[in-house]
């Protein structure tokens, strides 16, 4: 997730000579989504999208850009963006640890997996750890219930996993913990 | 003024009238004086079909629907009063009392509340659901009004009041679910909004004490939701001292 990030706003510093008036060329991303959308207010939901994929969150300052482009109102922009789960107003962390608590997955102690994390690094699920180094969520199926319980590491699907083998596998990105 | 519009027959409880064509049940019901309990309707401003207290039964295979987003269609039977209606309705009332914190013995509007004006008429002496007894911060930030979304039912009377009529669209809904809750500009204080114009209107249309004026006491914050529909007559027609008439 993070490269696809920095890939993909180092090509936009590079075919984009020019600075983007906010200081951020990441925003030159968006606009040129908007450039696309033609403006159009209908397009709010994947500005969005977009944004995030940038940004990797949306920040106040991103929801007020995009309602000034589109021309809506903030209370209304923030109640789009609030009202759908995939949004994320926080920073993610360098690491994500994704556990499907789905119930095939919450039948195999899917649920002890996420408490053992939780715990370690005390970081609770749904939120990233105070240093921002890791990210832990939870899903509620990913549809591969043959491989429970399924623990998904910076994007990689992992089956079959258990309180130590997830342990070892953020241990051995993140670190030590605690 | 006579009315020209093409005419459909229905009827309330048995009782025939005629309805309107493009019109909605509700506004049928209203112009016959018949009454059917409503929240978060108010005219002058557009349908929202929320809060579900207006549902009625509409003959064919019983169906519940919201009064006020269907329109009436020829020989369409309608009932209201059925046990059946009014065990939803006061279920209905029982879960927005159980999703805020209503209070009514310290609320500014006590005894001039929607909310607590429909639960008497339902008869809703009790609630059977579990009070779920959220945490939220009044909104104090604003000069002159004051936002306490524990009263709250989300009728969103004022997000489409300062939408339509007045235009600056400070107010909506941010979340969604048992999280939902009205939001200022960006989740921001209510006072330090940019965009908000004092005019009033959404406390004058609140139908709860959720939003009311500064510095007023338990029982002392009335509000004037007809206000919207004089303002609708007085833009539309260009009478502006005929309140009487227009309402």
């Amino acid at each position: 997730m993070s490269d696809t990030r920095t890939r993909r706003v180092a090509g936009a510093t590079d075919s984009q000579q020019g600075d983007h008036p906010s200081g951020d060329n990441r925003f030159d991303l968006v606009d040129k989504h908007l450039k696309r959308a033609r403006y159009e207010q209908d397009q709010l939901i994947e500005t969005l999208h977009v944004a995030q994929d940038v940004f990797g969150y949306l920040s106040e300052d991103i929801l007020i850009y995009v309602a000034r482009a589109l021309r809506l109102p903030p209370s209304m922009v923030y109640g789009v963006a609030t009202f759908y789960h995939l949004f994320t107003f926080d920073p993610p962390g360098d690491h994500s640890c994704t556990v499907c608590t789905g119930t095939a997955c919450f039948v195999k102690g899917a649920d002890d997996i996420v408490q053992a994390v939780s715990d370690t690094y005390s970081v609770p699920a749904g939120e990233t750890s105070e240093d921002g180094s890791l990210t832990l969520k939870t899903a509620r199926c990913l549809g591969s219930c043959g491989l429970a319980p399924v623990v998904v590491f910076d994007g990689n699907v992992l089956g079959h996993q258990d309180t130590e083998s997830t342990l070892e596998l953020v241990a051995g990105a993140v670190g030590g913990g605690g | 003024m006579r009315d020209t519009r093409p005419t459909v027959n229905i009827s309330f409880d048995g009782v025939d009238y005629e309805g309107y064509v493009g019109e909605s049940v509700l506004e049928c019901a209203r112009r016959n004086g018949v009454t059917i309990p409503s929240l978060c309707f108010l005219e002058g401003l557009s349908v929202w079909g929320g809060c579900r207290i207006c549902v009625v039964e509409v003959a064919e295979g019983h169906r519940l629907r919201p009064a006020c987003a269907t329109q009436v269609t020829p020989d369409m039977e309608i009932k209201i009063e059925t046990p059946r209606l009014r065990a939803y309705r006061k279920s209905v009332l029982e879960l927005l009392f159980a999703e805020g914190n209503h209070v009514c013995a310290v609320c500014v509007s006590n005894g001039k509340c929607e909310l607590q004006d429909m639960a008497v008429f339902s008869g809703m002496d009790h609630v059977r659901y579990d009070y779920q007894a959220p945490r939220r911060e009044v909104d104090a930030s604003h000069p002159k009004y004051v936002f306490d979304p524990n009263r709250c039912i989300l009728c969103t009377r004022c997000v489409r009041v300062c939408d339509e009529i007045e235009g600056a669209h400070v107010w909506d809904i941010s979340y969604r679910g048992e999280h939902a809750e009205l939001i200022t500009e960006m989740n921001r204080p209510w006072g330090d909004s940019l965009s908000c114009t004092w005019c009033g209107k959404c406390v004058a249309v609140c139908p709860t004490g959720s939003l009311a004026y500064e510095g007023r006491s338990i029982g002392e914050m009335e509000h004037d939701p007809v206000m919207i529909k004089r303002l609708a007559v007085a833009r539309s027609r260009g009478e502006w001292l005929d309140p009487e008439g227009a309402i």
